[in-house]
């Protein structure tokens, strides 16, 4: 009974969606408050099947309820609870299912906190929702319905893919979820203000944290797969320009290009067409993401399986909606009012510049993902465009976005002075030659190009600082009354400098590990030991231990340092039967944000074991990074203040400096 | 009966969520406008000159900006008169009562089983019994066997019943497993073969072969090995030796062995001129055979050989035999043409592809 009510909430989930897709934008068009209604209860009713719908599925997984063919295939009985739980979203019905999931429950948010909306607005919004919705859920139930039966049910099932079976991804695809599709909300927003005609400041006090919800949970989710991929695949990688990758990439630039200019919209009324095409734009990168890893047009570790089928309906979805919103921007932009006036050089100006160079560096990635795949449909070829291609193209367009970055908030609202600016950020050039110079001078001979990056790096952190300490007269000031003010200080600004700065600790960490990573690859025999680094490891032997639903092969390695004993090292291989094939689990011995990586390859007929062993300098720093982007995203979020941007007067008055 | 119940109720369910806004008569102007926004704004500059986070110079600018802005938005604001079309309304009403449980129960009925029940895994391991298919009752030795991956017996239980249902590789895993903890024997050995001879589609392979002569080692009479091996000589193409080791098994075989018609029919296979005297119906149908028929025998065989390998392609050596048959019968554009079709299969894959080039330098077929 389980089984067939999650199904039929299903189908009235659809059924809802298909309502409340229509109902509402005709009493828009009418001016009829109580169909305009309609979209709010219908959003939370569907919110409710589609959430009902999720929690039969999740317990028919836990159940073991193997006449289930999507549980018989992707659980086994001998799984621990916590990955039967995940495995509900590690399949390709499943994990669809989490997305309309999710989308039901954005929409719920608007439909229940959207209030001080216009309420036309809400009702456009709302039917677009119950447009994209409905194409998911119909998605869902012709080609990939979770809940088909098996009549006579096996005893046992097929097993989770092991190398899905991690705590990794229990967090993972939800987070990157909550971030694609959290982008339907301005996505939507974006249509409604298009089918509206008009956008006005209501519209952008909304969009702008939703976007930033989004946006969090969006670089989140990245960087957890992105840790995921290093500790699980047993290759110490962490980012290898995979189709898979760059599909979240992409959304994740439109998206911080979009969050800049919502904000500039908020606060100055400006960037009207910028926010909304962007919007247009994230949402369809989202899309064209879920058609790049759900069609099997890649093959991947995402891509659970791969039937025409379902790529050619999320094709179908994709062009509808891309095709339709973009011609919706090119009939309708136009009779978007203007907004303000700005000069070029002025923070408004440097957040077209961001824009500029964000949505370029989106549309590298996206030739280089894209092209491919276009030239083996056209001609057959195969060719691959790897981190080449990426380093070339990519880099060159984030350095001189880095550069400016910590310009942009030390301009004016309206009308700045870029000698001003680049007068505070003496102490962050300073900061930033030192290192270099102190980084040439140690590393002599070796790397040209790492000492510059790390001083852009430390250039961004600096500027960040600096921002912070120009805004609370730090050194001009008493200490106390400085301390106060940055206490009174907006946490937008805050999380402004926290993010900035997130971006700088990052790149130290990928220039860092990419640099001076030292490595020993070979075989083992019990009591050898291997020197990588300064430390050295010594096998101490290896033995065979039984899992839950596997068998495992665990080495152990003492690390000593300076004859010094550290750690103990337990890298391992699990055998998983019902799958027959076997997962390597690397073992991390982490030294500040340095780590020692080590992992086990196979064993040869002399009984020694391939190990490799990694020394990566600083890897930490790549994913404290994003840690600290979405902390600043959560700071500035938690702010509940309006945004003003007040403008730099014309006859500029010499008192104060602006603030904000 | 239950399952209907809760369909019936989940559909009021969804039915109500749409009635509901259509039936109240919302007159306040609810949601927010334009001018609103604007005066908050207003409050929050005081609120931030208040705070000193901006000065006085660029509060007063900002709320010029807004005060603006707030004048056009109360001019554009034509507000809407909240008007109601009750014909809409109705529609949407009937929509809702007829329309949605109609197409949800259509929907769901072409899709969904609702004669099934729950199969809860728990409440099924608790009604097993002697009647349940095999397929469970292997589930349950494997799931045994998983927590207790040394019981040797229980290896030496399934590898058979394994082999029986087709899954050969389980099979083979299974057999190696009975050989490292139930201890090594000719029999399991020539087991072991037999499960990896089959696994490749009946070749004997040079894996399989290894094993067969581990059971040989062990026990040189063993009739699984010998016939084996004698296979695994015919399929090399080397017929004398096939009859050698066959004869050799029938000479030491019990009168009564039931696997003496079998060997006998293989040895007529090999077309053995000196086949045992005592033979029985299959083998005097073969001996009456001309040389047509008996070439009919072996034609019948190369092509079976070839349309495998049309299906799978994997099999370098069943290829390379194919093409040495081809040779041996004097039919070379056909070997050629099996060479091409065997590259094109193995494409993909460039260990095979070298194993498939260095045979092919021994079958002097050039190129």
């Amino acid at each position: 009974m389980i089984a067939e009510a999650g199904h039929y909430a299903l189908v009235l989930a659809l059924a809802l969606a298909l309502i409340q897709s229509t109902v509402p934008m005709l009493g828009a068009r009418w001016g009829d408050q109580a169909l305009m209604n309609v979209a709010r209860s219908t959003a939370l009713a569907q919110l409710l099947f589609a959430g009902a719908s999720f929690t039969a599925l999740t317990m028919l997984h836990v159940t073991s309820d193997f006449s289930v063919v999507n549980v018989f295939e992707n659980s086994h009985s001998m799984k621990p609870l916590l990955y039967k739980i995940t495995g509900v979203w590690g399949n390709h019905e499943g994990s669809m299912l989490l997305w309309v999931l999710i989308l039901a429950l954005f929409g719920g948010l608007v439909a229940a906190f959207g209030n001080n909306l216009p309420l036309s607005l809400r009702a456009h919004v709302l039917a677009v929702q119950g447009w994209i919705a409905a194409a998911f859920y119909l998605f869902i139930l012709v080609t990939s319905n979770p809940f088909l039966r098996i009549a006579s049910p096996p005893i046992e099932g097929r097993d989770l893919n092991p190398v899905l079976q991690d705590i990794g991804l229990a967090v993972h695809p939800p987070m990157l979820y909550l971030g694609y599709v959290g982008f339907s909300i301005s996505f939507s927003f974006a249509v409604a203000a298009l089918i509206e005609g008009r956008i006005d400041a209501a519209w952008a006090r909304w969009v702008r944290p939703w976007t930033l919800v989004a946006w969090i949970f969006l670089t989140l989710g990245i960087a957890m797969g992105s840790y995921w991929a290093y500790y699980e695949l047993g290759w110490g990688g962490w980012w290898f320009w995979d189709p898979v990758e760059n599909a979240s990439l992409m959304p994740w630039l439109a998206g911080t290009a979009l969050l800049h200019s919502a904000v500039v919209m908020e606060k100055r009324n400006a960037l009207k067409v910028w926010t909304i095409l962007l919007s247009i734009l994230t949402f369809s990168l989202s899309l064209l993401g879920t058609f790049l890893v759900r069609s099997g047009v890649l093959t991947s570790v995402h891509a659970f399986a791969t039937d025409p089928a379902r790529g050619v309906f999320i094709l179908l979805i994709l062009c509808l909606f891309i095709g339709g919103s973009l011609l919706l921007y090119a009939w309708r932009a136009s009779t978007l009012k203007q907004g303000g006036l700005f000069a070029p050089i002025s923070r408004e100006g440097a957040l077209v510049l961001n824009n500029l160079f964000l949505t370029t560096a989106c549309a590298t990635v996206f030739i280089g993902t894209l092209y491919p795949l276009a030239l083996e449909v056209v001609t057959g070829d195969k060719i691959s465009v790897g981190a080449p291609f990426f380093n070339l193209t990519f880099g060159p367009l984030f350095v001189p976005l880095l550069a400016a970055m910590p310009f942009g908030p030390m301009l004016a609202w309206k009308r700045g002075d870029l000698l001003g600016a680049a007068q505070r950020l003496t102490a962050a050039g300073i900061a930033a030659l030192i290192v270099i110079a102190v980084l040439w001078a140690w590393t002599f001979g070796g790397a040209t190009f790492a000492p510059l990056a790390i001083g852009l790096a430390v250039f961004v952190v600096a500027g960040a600082v600096s921002d912070l300490a120009e805004r609370v007269g730090l050194f001009r000031i008493p200490l106390t009354i400085a301390v106060a003010r940055a206490r009174g200080l907006p946490r937008a600004t805050w999380g402004t400098a926290f993010a900035h700065a997130g971006i700088g600790i990052a790149l130290i960490g990928i220039v860092c590990e990419t640099t001076w990573n030292t490595e020993y690859i070979g075989s083992m025999k019990p009591d050898h030991v291997a020197k990588v680094a300064g430390y050295q490891l010594k096998l101490d032997g290896v033995t065979q231990r039984q899992g839950p639903n596997f068998r495992e092969m665990i080495a152990q390695f003492t690390v000593s340092r300076d004859g010094e004993t550290l750690e103990v090292m337990t890298p391992s291989k699990r055998d998983f039967t019902t799958r027959g094939s076997s997962t390597t689990e690397a073992a991390l011995l982490t030294r500040g944000a340095s780590q020692l990586y080590v992992s086990l390859g196979e064993t040869n007929a002399e009984g020694a074991i391939a190990v490799r062993i990694y020394h990566k300098p600083l890897v930490l720093l790549i994913w404290w990074g994003p840690v600290l982007m979405a902390f600043g995203g959560l700071l500035s979020l938690s702010d509940r203040r309006l945004r003003v941007g007040a403008p730099k007067p014309a006859k500029a008055a010499r008192a104060l400096q602006p603030a904000e | 009966m239950t399952l209907w119940f809760v369909f019936a109720l989940m559909t009021v369910a969804a039915i109500f969520a749409v009635l509901w806004p259509l039936s109240r008569n919302s007159s306040a102007q609810a949601g927010g406008s334009e001018a609103a926004v604007y005066k908050d704004q207003l409050a929050e500059i005081d609120r931030d000159v208040a705070a000193g986070l901006i000065g006085v110079s660029e509060a007063e600018a900002a709320r010029v900006e807004i005060s603006r802005r707030l004048l056009a938005a109360a001019d554009s604001q034509h507000n809407l008169p909240a008007r109601s079309s009750l014909g809409l309304r109705r529609a949407s009403a009937i929509v809702a009562l007829v329309g949605l449980p109609i197409a949800a129960v259509t929907f769901y009925l072409s899709l969904g089983s609702p004669q099934l029940g729950d199969f809860p895994l728990v409440s099924r391991t608790r009604t097993a019994d002697a009647n349940q298919p095999i397929d469970n009752m292997v589930a349950q030795v494997e799931a045994h066997l998983e927590k207790n991956p040394t019981d040797g017996r229980g290896w030496t239980v399934l590898a058979p019943v394994l082999a029986r249902l087709g899954r050969y590789d389980d099979a083979v895993r299974a057999y190696r497993n009975a050989i490292n903890y139930a201890g090594d024997s000719a029999d399991h050995r020539s087991d072991l073969g037999e499960a990896l001879a089959a696994a490749a589609g009946g070749v004997v392979t040079a894996e399989a072969k290894a094993e067969f002569e581990r059971a040989v080692a062990q026990n040189a009479d063993g009739p699984k090995a010998n016939y084996f091996l004698g296979l695994a000589a015919e399929q090399d193409g080397r017929r004398a030796d096939a009859a050698a080791i066959w004869r050799g098994l029938l000479a030491k075989a019990p009168a009564d062995a039931p696997w003496r018609p079998l060997i006998e029919a293989a040895l007529a296979r090999v077309g053995d001129p000196a086949a045992p005297a005592l033979s029985n119906d299959a083998m005097a149908a073969a001996k009456d055979m001309n040389e047509a028929d008996r070439g009919a025998m072996i034609r019948g065989m190369v092509d079976r050989l070839a349309t495998r390998l049309k299906q799978n392609g994997d099999d370098v050596e069943g290829w390379l035999r194919l093409m040495r048959a081809y040779m041996v019968m004097g039919e070379r554009d056909k070997a050629a043409s099996a060479l091409t079709e065997a590259r094109q299969a193995v494409a993909n894959d460039t260990e095979r592809l070298r194993q498939l080039n260095e045979g092919v330098k021994n079958l002097g077929l050039g190129g």
